[in-house]
């Protein structure tokens, strides 16, 4: 829909402007607008249901704003032809691996459909983006033997075979125990170090959020609440925010 | 299944301005076509068998006690060739292929699997739809071919073991050679072309508007059996019609 094989500029300043979207009459976006600059890091943390994945699915195209727009390095990516200068990738909350592919198959799949590499150098690409995201001797097994933490991975490994210039994360650490989130949180530093990729987390995880984050935004019922550095986001003086930050159980002892 | 019939019509055009590309899919068509093949082949015997068979039955004493014996391979003849074979092996395969086509594009809409493949620039019509009805389109014709000529041997088959009937094997193909020509062969043929086209479109159409986790999936399997299916009755009558002419 929008990557195109051909543009190898790393790293795309993205600008959103106004974007609303309503589904039967239930408002889910309400006029977000922020920026990212040309390799940064920017998460966009909320609360479950306040618009984080719809936002994410209008960025790669797969729906359309009711109004508002979307410019990617100052284009707007209204039409098809502008979005397809530019390769972008997302990681979906579930991986949407290809449960009917081996894994090989699910990271190979972008170059294999549009023939753009041999099968030998395809090969030895899907090798070598496993390797990227630390995994080896996978690529034949089937994503159901796979752990949730490995699939996700995965998932990241098949966003770098498109040499993606912005690469958006739709919560990528849910599911995954400390330690692994740990590892896809260091992943996204990397591939932001390595290759200077644009990187857009969407996540309700404080802890990758303030570990990645060159930038964050809170979003809360489809609007931006606020935007900054992670300092500046924890010192943002609102009591939303506030507790969302500082959301923790209270458990109060009983006496005996 | 009325309000979509827009947007199956949709999806059957562009499944055949796809049609060229077909040959870039080979690989997918043919493992499409073993699937089917392999997944009925034994289920289209029997069924076809039997059907054949319970035709001799049916009509074999009523006509052999008017005299009318030289009329038994002809029915079941026209029968199988015009009318039985295309539809039952159509039904047969909506139930079977239909509905697995539903169920694994509906799994693969649910787990956004389709979306992963949007966002590669993989058009979901090229890569699932397209393989899987040019499959279909190829298989259920010859699939049908084998039920005429299985159900015929049914109906010879009780039409000599009956005592009823008696009719030796060589006298039923005989009165069927005269009745039956290539002609009601082809229609039959036809006809199950149009119905494999029919159970791939509303199929593959009813698993990519699939919503709503693994009640929405099972949802979609009956959907896309039960339209179907609806679909090559009415549309076998009109066929019926235009092949008559």
């Amino acid at each position: 829909m929008i990557n195109h094989p051909a543009n190898h500029d790393f790293g795309v300043s993205l600008l959103v402007r106004s974007l609303r979207k309503s589904f039967n009459g239930q408002e889910v976006l309400r006029g977000v607008d922020f920026e990212v600059k040309p390799g940064e890091v920017f998460v966009i943390m909320g609360p479950s249901g306040s618009g984080k994945s719809v936002l994410l699915k209008h960025l790669i195209g797969l729906e359309t704003p009711d109004a508002g727009e979307i410019f990617i390095n100052g284009e707007s990516i209204q039409t098809q032809e502008i979005a397809a200068q530019y390769r972008m990738a997302l990681v979906f909350q579930s991986g949407a691996l290809l449960n009917s592919l081996t894994v090989g198959e699910n990271v190979g799949l972008y170059l294999s459909e549009h023939r753009l590499k041999t099968p030998e150098e395809i090969q030895r690409i899907v090798t070598e983006k496993l390797e990227d995201v630390g995994l080896k001797d996978v690529t034949d097994k089937m994503p159901s033997e796979l752990s949730g933490g490995m699939k996700k991975r995965v998932a990241i490994a098949r966003a770098l075979v498109i040499e993606p210039q912005l690469i958006l994360y739709d919560e990528p650490t849910s599911e995954l125990d400390p330690l692994s989130a740990i590892v896809i949180g260091e992943e996204i530093l990397r591939l932001k170090e390595r290759i200077g990729v644009t990187s857009l987390v969407v996540s309700h995880d404080r802890d990758l959020a303030f570990g990645v984050a060159d930038r964050i935004a809170v979003i809360n019922e489809g609007r931006i609440l606020t935007i900054g550095t992670p300092d500046e986001v924890k010192r943002f003086n609102d009591p939303l925010v506030q507790n969302f930050l500082h959301a923790d159980f209270k458990r109060e002892l009983q006496p005996k | 299944m009325f309000e979509s019939i827009g947007e199956i019509v949709l999806l059957f055009w562009r499944t055949l301005l796809a049609v060229p590309l077909a040959w870039r899919q080979r690989q997918k068509v043919f493992d499409q076509f073993f699937e089917i093949g392999n997944a009925s082949l034994l289920m289209v015997c029997v069924l076809s068998f039997f059907i054949g068979a319970v035709i001799a039955l049916q009509t074999g004493p009523v006509l052999v006690d008017r005299s009318l014996a030289s009329a038994v391979g002809g029915i079941v003849g026209i029968a199988m060739a015009k009318e039985l074979a295309p539809v039952m092996m159509a039904i047969l395969i909506a139930g079977r292929i239909g509905s697995a086509m539903a169920a694994e594009i509906g799994s693969m809409s649910v787990y956004q699997e389709i979306d992963a493949l949007r966002t590669m620039n993989i058009n979901p019509i090229h890569y699932l739809v397209l393989p899987r009805l040019v499959a279909i389109a190829l298989a259920l014709p010859m699939l049908v071919v084998f039920a005429i000529l299985v159900g015929w041997f049914g109906g010879a088959v009780v039409a000599e073991a009956n005592n009823h009937i008696a009719i030796p094997f060589q006298a039923f193909y005989s009165d069927l050679r005269d009745i039956v020509e290539v002609r009601d062969v082809v229609n039959g043929v036809f006809k199950s072309f149009c119905f494999a086209l029919i159970i791939g479109v509303v199929s593959c159409h009813q698993g990519l508007t699939t919503i709503g986790g693994p009640r929405g999936i099972g949802r979609s399997v009956t959907k896309a059996v039960v339209n179907s299916i609806v679909l090559i009755v009415i549309f076998d009558y009109f066929l019926t019609r235009i092949l008559l002419k």
